[in-house]
C-alpha cells in the first residue's frame, strides 16, 4: 500500500537536498524546523523570564498586564496569531516605512516573531507558577542569612523553580515542536511544507506524510528523553529516597 | 466594508463549534475506549491503545489532518475504484471532526486513564461485591467518580482542541479561518479582520473555562482540599 520507493526517493528533499525533490533551497525540511523551533523557544525563553517575575509579583499593576498577554496569548489558536503577524501587520503604514518591514515581510522571520510570542506566554506561566510555589523557608533562610532581595532571586527563588518547571516546561517544548508544523502555511518549507510540496507533485498523501510524522515522532522521542535526563539530575533532591 | 463582513464571520464561528462538538463527542468516545483498552488485561489490547495514544501525540494535529484527511480519501477512491463504483466524494465537515475526534481522542485517553486509576478500586470491588456486572460497575461506581479527577484534563484538552480547530480550513472547511481569509482579501484590513478572529476564539475560550471552573466546583461539593 506504501510506495517505499517513493520514500526513499523523496526522503532527500526533508534533509534540504534540493537535487532529489522539487526545488528547494538549502535549509529546508529538518533543519528549518528545528531552527523555528530552537530559535522561537530561546527568544520565548529569554522574554518569559522577566515576565514570569513580573507575574509572580504581588503589585497588581505589575502582575496584571502580564496576565493579560499570557490570557490573550494562551486563548487564541497560534495560527491566528501567525496570520495576524504574517498578513496583519502590512496594514499599518507605520511598520511598511520602517526598517522593521525588511524583517516582517519574510515569512520566516514573521513564523519566529509569532512563535517566540506564543511559547513565551506558556512559559511565563509555568516559570511564575513555581515561583509562587517556592517552599517560603526557602526564601526566609536566604533573608535570615541576610542576602539581599536580589540575591535571594538569583541564588535561591530562580534556580529552585526553574528545576520544578522542567517537567510542564518538557511539555512546552514538546508542544511547540507540533506548533511548528503551521509555518508551513505560510510558505516555509519545514518539515511539513517539505511533505505538502511532495504531496502536490506525487498526489501520494500516505508517503510524505507518513514520513514527515516519522520525522516529528523521532523528534519528540528525542525531547522526552533529554528532559527525563534533565529532571534526573536537577531534580534528584526532590527524587523519593529508596 | 468590514461590517459586510461579520455575518460571514460569524456563520464561521457556527461551523468552527458544531465542529468542535462533534469532534468533542468521537474524542470522549475514543478516550474512553482508549483508556479502558489501555487499563484492560488483555496484553494486545492494552498494547494498541499505548501506541495509539503515542502516536498521536508524537505527531502533530496538522501532518494528521493531512494524513488522515488526503490519505482517507484516496483510500476511499481506491477501494470504490476497485469495487467498480464511482468514487466517493467525502463529507468535508465528518471528516473534518472524526479527523479531530481521532487526534484528542488520544489526549482524552490518557486523561480518563489517569482519572480511572484515581478512582479508589474498593469501590470497584464494593460494586462487584454486591453482584453488579462489569459493565453496570463502570456506568454506576466508576463514571461518576472519575468525573472529578478527569474534569482539569479535560477542560484543557477541549481547549487545545477548540484552537485546533483553527487548522480545518487546510481541508476545504468553511470555518472562521476560511471566512477571514475571503474578508481579507476583499477588505485590504487583514489585521483588523484576524483580530476579530482572535477575540471570537477568545470568547469561546473564555466562556468554556468559566463554565468548566463550575462544573469542577460542582463535582467537587463535599471534598476537602488540603490547605497550607
Amino acid at each position: 500500500m506504501i510506495d517505499m520507493d517513493l520514500v526513499l526517493e523523496k526522503l532527500p528533499a526533508f534533509f534540504g537536498l534540493a537535487e532529489a525533490g522539487p526545488a528547494l533551497p538549502g535549509r529546508d525540511g529538518l533543519l528549518l524546523t528545528l531552527e523555528l523551533l530552537t530559535l522561537s523557544l530561546l527568544a520565548g525563553f529569554a522574554l518569559a523570564l522577566p515576565l514570569a517575575l513580573l507575574r509572580a509579583s504581588k503589585n497588581r499593576w505589575l502582575s496584571t498586564p502580564v496576565w493579560l498577554y499570557t490570557y490573550v496569548f494562551r486563548g487564541t489558536p497560534m495560527l491566528v496569531q501567525l496570520f495576524l503577524i504574517y498578513y496583519g501587520i502590512a496594514q499599518f503604514e507605520v511598520v511598511r516605512a520602517s526598517w522593521l518591514w525588511t524583517y516582517l515581510q519574510e515569512a520566516y522571520w514573521c513564523a519566529i516573531f509569532a512563535f517566540t510570542l506564543n511559547t513565551a506566554a506558556y512559559t511565563t506561566e509555568i516559570i511564575a507558577g513555581q515561583i509562587r510555589n517556592t517552599a517560603h523557608g526557602e526564601i526566609e533562610a536566604a533573608r535570615a542569612i541576610g542576602m539581599s532581595r536580589w540575591q535571594t532571586l538569583q541564588r535561591i527563588a530562580l534556580p529552585s523553580a526553574l528545576r520544578r518547571a522542567l517537567p510542564a516546561y518538557s511539555n512546552e517544548v514538546i508542544m511547540m515542536l507540533q506548533g511548528t508544523a503551521i509555518a508551513g502555511l505560510v510558505t516555509l518549507a519545514d518539515l511539513t511544507g517539505v511533505a505538502r510540496q511532495i504531496y502536490s507533485d506525487s498526489y501520494q498523501a500516505f508517503e510524505p506524510f507518513l514520513t514527515a510524522g516519522a520525522f516529528y515522532l523521532t523528534l519528540t522521542f528525542l525531547i522526552a528523553w533529554l528532559f527525563r535526563r534533565l529532571e534526573r539530575r536537577y531534580l534528584a533532591h526532590l527524587r523519593p529516597r529508596s | 466594508m468590514l461590517e459586510d463582513y461579520l455575518p460571514g464571520l460569524f456563520a464561521g464561528l457556527w461551523m468552527t463549534l458544531k465542529l468542535a462538538a462533534l469532534a468533542l463527542l468521537f474524542a470522549m468516545l475514543l478516550g474512553l475506549m482508549g483508556a479502558a483498552f489501555r487499563l484492560a488485561k488483555n496484553r494486545p489490547l492494552a498494547l494498541l491503545a499505548e501506541l495509539y495514544s503515542t502516536m498521536v501525540r508524537g505527531i502533530p494535529d496538522l501532518v494528521w489532518m493531512f494524513i488522515l484527511f488526503f490519505g482517507g480519501q484516496m483510500l476511499v477512491n481506491d477501494i470504490a475504484l476497485a469495487l467498480g463504483l464511482a468514487p466517493l466524494d467525502i463529507d468535508a465537515f465528518i471528516a473534518g471532526a472524526l479527523t479531530l475526534g481521532f487526534i484528542f481522542g488520544a489526549y482524552m485517553s490518557e486523561t480518563f486513564r489517569g482519572a480511572m486509576l484515581a478512582v479508589p478500586p474498593g469501590q470497584i470491588e464494593a460494586g462487584h461485591a454486591y453482584g453488579m456486572s462489569r459493565l453496570r460497575v463502570f456506568c454506576r461506581i466508576m463514571l461518576p467518580q472519575m468525573v472529578r479527577f478527569a474534569l482539569p484534563g479535560f477542560s484543557n484538552n477541549w481547549l487545545v482542541l477548540v484552537k485546533s480547530t483553527a487548522l480545518v480550513s487546510v481541508i476545504g472547511l468553511d470555518d472562521m479561518m476560511a471566512r477571514a481569509d475571503v474578508a481579507k482579501s476583499v477588505t485590504q484590513q487583514p489585521f483588523t479582520v484576524y483580530l476579530c478572529v482572535a477575540l471570537l476564539y477568545l470568547a469561546i475560550t473564555s466562556i468554556s473555562m468559566l463554565a468548566l471552573n463550575r462544573l469542577c466546583a460542582r463535582y467537587s461539593l463535599g471534598i476537602r482540599e488540603a490547605e497550607l
